[in-house]
């Protein structure tokens, strides 16, 4: 089968690829776009390290998806977020400030895809409690951290975001 | 993956048609959160589609309606998330929005679509059992038009639905509410999220005058597929609301659920859950029905 051509917008700008039917999003976000924040842990939405924010274009707002998951042909005309659209002007977004504030980044691998669930969640849910945090990242693992210093970052950056 | 074919059709006739053109090699993807995670995992029993026909496109799939005397329109490619979260869902088929939001993660509900929940046809399916215990009709669409089937006659088995090659689950319909009436759906498992029910529990519970007037009953995840439980139903109908009557309807779910052991719990257990929630799972509905 050809190559199809998609049409994305990923952090703002806007590219044109094209894709192999059996390509996923997260490997056309990689290795065609070069945006490599975006993490294949698993490769079947179990681990969430993958995880971006996809706005279709019959969908009303975001939503945090696993990028593995996906078809890349599914993708065309969707806009996408990706841990490196987060920081705007040379700063890093509240979340990313608090994930290292609270240290609640160990190796790093499931980093990009716990701050993408976190914003995303915060998002649609500007205070959470502790057991909404813990359910926005329910698709998320992380084998270092133990999850307390994750929640305990959720936590500071809503109160940050909420108070500026 | 290995390389496949792909369609993006935008219509359910066109769709239709492309599937029965391309023959059983051809599989619809919606989602994709069951389909495309099995074709990674490729276990011996899967069998690999040459082609794929995404429906993620066909806007006649999409969406939810509700009016007092129709009843709730759900289009099959809607997504869990979106049914979880739907205002009129939460408040009159609560049951349903308590199912779709217990199924994997936030990112699963957000691809994954309820008509894919259902045709995966897991005895496990969160959907299922609420489907049943509202009495839903799922409308099919294939070669020769539409049909309208109660939910009941499409589970098979694990795995196997009454749809045939080239027919598609276009949306589910489901009755107005009736007054009076409470609706929960609980699961169990040993996590919160990011799990398989071990065992389900959906009641719908209409109350008069402190008698239960009609009950509807269906467990997940005890039988080759997701059933009413007609047993634990005709105890309670006609009884009044109260712990006895509760305590023999759980009684009768456990007596007519048939589950299997494997990795998740052994059959004498589920049978225990079955007893334990049922109970718990009708008593929540009668107060949700405000008697």
């Amino acid at each position: 089968m050809p190559k199809q051509i998609i049409n994305v917008r990923i952090n703002g700008e806007a590219h044109e690829v094209a894709v192999e039917p059996n390509w996923t999003l997260l490997e056309t976000i990689r290795e065609a776009l070069g945006f490599t924040g975006p993490k294949e842990g698993c490769g079947t939405g179990d681990c969430g390290a993958c995880s971006i924010i996809l706005r279709g274009p019959q969908d009303e707002r975001g939503r945090l998806l696993t990028s593995c998951l996906m078809l890349a042909p599914q993708a065309d005309g969707a806009e996408i977020t990706t841990i490196e659209g987060l920081a705007a002007d040379g700063t890093l977004h509240p979340v990313q400030q608090a994930f290292i504030d609270a240290g609640g980044v160990q190796c790093g691998f499931c980093t990009p895809g716990m701050v993408m669930a976190a914003t995303a969640l915060l998002d649609s849910n500007p205070n959470p409690s502790l057991e909404e945090i813990q359910r926005g990242l329910a698709g998320n693992l992380c084998r270092c951290t133990g999850y307390t210093k994750i929640f305990a970052a959720v936590e500071m950056a809503a109160q940050r975001m909420r108070s500026s | 993956m290995r390389p496949f074919g792909y369609y993006a059709p935008r219509t359910l006739e066109e769709a239709v048609a492309l599937l029965r053109e391309l023959g059983e090699v051809a599989r619809p993807v919606a989602g994709g959160t069951d389909l495309v995670a099995q074709m990674k995992e490729g276990r011996a029993k899967f069998r690999y589609p040459d082609m794929l026909v995404s429906l993620a496109g066909i806007s006649e799939m999409q969406g939810i309606d509700f009016g007092e005397s129709a009843g709730l329109r759900i289009g099959a490619g809607t997504r869990l998330a979106d049914v979880a979260g739907s205002p009129v869902i939460r408040d009159r088929y609560r049951a349903l929005a308590d199912g779709a939001g217990l199924i994997g993660s936030v990112q699963t509900m957000n691809m994954g679509t309820i008509g894919g929940n259902i045709c995966n046809a897991a005895p496990s399916a969160d959907t299922a059992p609420a489907l049943l215990a509202y009495e839903a009709e799922a409308v099919i669409v294939g070669r020769d038009g539409r049909r309208s089937v109660p939910i009941e006659e499409i589970f098979k088995g694990p795995g196997v639905t009454a749809l045939e090659h080239g027919e598609l689950l276009a949306e589910l319909r489901l009755p107005a509410p009736v007054p009076n009436t409470g609706s929960v759906y609980r699961r169990h498992t040993p996590r919160k999220q990011m799990d398989i029910a071990v065992a389900g529990v959906a009641a719908v519970i209409t109350v008069e005058s402190g008698v239960i007037t009609r009950a509807r009953l269906a467990l997940g995840a005890v039988g080759p597929t997701p059933f009413r439980a007609r047993q634990a139903e005709a105890t309670l109908e006609g009884s009044r609301a109260n712990d006895d009557a509760f305590t023999r309807a759980a009684a009768a779910a456990a007596n007519e659920c048939s589950p299997i052991s494997d990795v998740r719990g052994s059959a004498e257990f589920r049978q225990h859950l079955v007893r334990v929630m049922t109970e718990t799972v009708v008593r929540e509905a009668v107060l949700a029905a405000g008697a």
